[in-house]
């Protein structure tokens, strides 16, 4: 199995957003830059495909500044094999569109059994860029994956993704691009060996131009703001619950009128 | 010719809710461009849907049956919708963020050469530019998006636009469609589907929510309460329950897990953490009932209740039922 996993630096869950006062923008002074959640899932199931069949190659996909080093660092040090790392200024703060454009490009000079995306990075909350590589490249989509069996012929795999309110189980021929969803698997953490050996591990730099792609934004951002502030309400304390209970339910009807 | 075109998902034989909130943004929209409101509705059997949507303010509702359509596959079901977007040709195409709208847009706008502006919880024009509002960082932030593409797609976060009456005539224009079989897609071996009609986390009106402070996996008090406020509510969860193994992963509220926006959130036994909060902290209210007085849950929670919850929701549910049986 040769997996491609596109994989993107995103800041720590712990991170206080701020926006400038501008409005260009959130601060990004002292952020903390982690691997998107969803994509260390990818990571880790892209290395048990490798162990299962005792072939392939794992290979991370990232496109952003010079920062995100560090991510493809550690996911050479959980295992993949090697990166490539498209950096270019251009597509700083790139849209999904333009994302999923470059990637696909990346892919179509690697070769791939299977290319894994997250469902979903957890800083623009798009998700979109999965199902766009997926339509970019011809290939089929499976989204929002927490179980994937390969038959033993390479040829097909067997798949569970979340729907509304249950499950669906989908035979997919390959390649195609899967989206982790949590409960997928869980990831490993890099080893002392690991990381030993990620430092020999080969990141390939590529510009846009690299890859023939001239980025044309699809979507901008105007204006960033903050979330109205919440404030505290009324907090019952040292009271009988039976009490409590009645003063707040009471209030949700003739206060807040949400029931 | 319509100016603004919607997508009206079908589940179960009915139209979703959503349909009817996009309408209601969707008619706003074109009445200020000047223009028609379109739908499209896709399935083996989507004509019967016409005359509701009209009444939500859709002119011309674009019919494609098909019996390649007849389960959702996202390959045909970008495809169709792809067709009647080039056709049509509407300059703002709307549709739901739900779980089958983020699978759908998508792959529908890179055959059209767009993006998506994804999960939006308002719309507004500027001229004639659409744009959409849409939280960040699970709701840490929010940002206000362009699309530079034609059309221009955004997709609505579920519950959030109102749903408005306005009579329409909802005419029906079938179109023809077959799918381009030289695409490789899947084939849907099983379906399995929560029976009981729960409402899917990011549509439902009440969450009831258990963390930590449940301690194990016996949500019956929780179940029980969902159960009073009726269909439209349903049970979720903090990531320390769901990795317990308590719950499972889909009901996990926050950062990592879905972003919701119910008008009532009731949080027990949730500390409030970061991730937590950003995912629910946009609720219109929030109640918190923990045993800490100095659980962050509270600096959020518009109603506060300080005890163990395994005393305070009983009586919680009594007075609930006695209220809600008036
Ligand atoms: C990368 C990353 C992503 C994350 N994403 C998410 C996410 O999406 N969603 C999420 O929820 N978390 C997420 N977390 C985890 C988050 O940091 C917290 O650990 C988690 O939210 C805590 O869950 P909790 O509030 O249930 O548990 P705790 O923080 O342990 O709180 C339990 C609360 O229950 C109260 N309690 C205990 N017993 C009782 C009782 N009998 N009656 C009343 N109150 C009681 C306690 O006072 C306490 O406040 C993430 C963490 C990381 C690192
Ligand atoms: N800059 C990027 N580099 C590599 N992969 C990315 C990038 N942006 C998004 N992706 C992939 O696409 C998924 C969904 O991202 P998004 O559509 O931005 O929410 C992520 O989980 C990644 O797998």
């Amino acid at each position: 199995m040769k997996s491609l996993v596109c994989l993107k630096q995103v800041p720590d869950t712990e991170t206080q957003i701020k926006v400038k006062p501008d409005g260009t923008g959130i601060v990004t002074d002292g952020i903390k830059y982690v691997i998107n959640p969803y994509d260390e899932f990818s990571v880790e199931e892209a290395l048990r495909l490798k162990e299962k069949f005792k072939a392939g190659e794992v290979v991370i996909l990232t496109v952003g500044p010079d920062r995100c080093t560090e991510a493809i660092r550690t996911a050479l040090a959980m295992g993949a094999d090697r990166g490539i790392h498209v950096n270019d200024e251009s597509l700083n703060d790139a849209d999904p569109y333009s994302i999923a454009q470059v990637l696909a490009a990346a892919a179509s000079q690697e070769g791939y059994d299977l290319i894994f995306c997250g469902h979903r990075a957890i800083d623009d909350d798009f998700g979109e860029v999965g199902a766009m590589l997926a339509e970019l490249l011809q290939l089929p989509q499976v989204t929002l994956v927490t179980k994937l069996e390969i038959a033993d012929d390479t040829q097909s795999a067997v798949v569970e993704r979340d729907v509304e309110g249950g499950k669906e189980v989908i035979e997919v021929p390959l390649p195609c691009v899967l989206t982790s969803q949590k409960g997928l698997n869980e990831p490993r953490y890099a080893s002392l060996p690991g990381i030993m050996k990620a430092k020999k591990k080969k990141i390939d730099k590529k510009t846009a131009a690299d890859l023939g792609i001239t980025s044309e934004r699809k979507l901008a951002p105007t204006e960033y703001t903050m979330p109205p502030e919440r404030k505290a309400g009324k907090k019952y304390e040292d009271m009988e619950p039976a009490e409590a209970a009645k003063i707040v339910v009471e209030a949700l009807r003739s206060e807040a009128k949400v029931i | 010719m319509s100016k603004v075109m919607i997508y009206g998902e079908i589940k179960g034989g009915k139209l979703k809710k959503t349909a009817f909130e996009l309408a209601g943004a969707g008619r706003k929209l074109a009445d200020e461009l000047g223009g028609d409101l379109g739908a499209v509705v896709m399935g083996s059997q989507a004509e019967q849907f016409a005359s509701e949507l009209g009444k939500y303010g859709v002119d011309t509702v674009f019919v494609v049956e098909s019996p390649e359509l007849e389960a959702y596959n996202s390959e045909y079901f970008a495809q169709a919708l792809a067709q009647v977007a080039k056709d049509k040709q509407p300059e703002i195409l709307l549709i739901s963020h739900s779980m089958q709208g983020k699978d759908l847009a998508p792959r529908t706008a890179a055959k059209l050469g767009v993006a998506t502006i994804a999960d939006c919880i308002s719309f507004r024009l500027d001229g004639n530019k659409l744009v959409g509002k849409r939280p960040m960082y699970a709701g840490k932030c929010y940002a206000e998006w362009v699309a530079n593409g034609s059309p221009q797609m955004a997709s609505a976060r579920p519950n959030v636009l109102k749903i408005e009456e306005s009579p329409k005539a909802g005419a029906v224009e079938k179109i023809a469609f077959t799918p381009d079989a030289g695409r490789k897609t899947y084939v849907t071996k099983d379906l399995v589907l929560d029976t009981s009609g729960k409402v899917d986390l990011t549509e439902a009106e009440i969450i009831v929510s258990g963390g930590r402070g449940m301690g194990g996996p016996d949500y019956a008090l929780l179940e029980e309460m969902a159960g009073i406020f009726g269909p439209t509510a349903t049970v979720g969860a903090s990531r320390a329950a769901v990795d317990a193994g308590w719950r499972s992963h889909s009901d996990q509220v926050g950062q990592t897990g879905k972003t919701v926006t119910p008008n009532l959130y009731v949080a027990c036994g949730i500390s409030g953490s970061i991730q937590h909060l950003a995912g629910m902290g946009s609720s219109k209210v929030i109640v918190a009932i923990n045993k800490d007085t100095e659980a962050p849950i509270f600096t959020k929670a518009d109603y506060g209740i300080v005890g163990d919850l395994f005393k305070v929701v009983p009586e919680f549910n009594k007075e609930l039922k006695v209220l809600l049986a008036e």
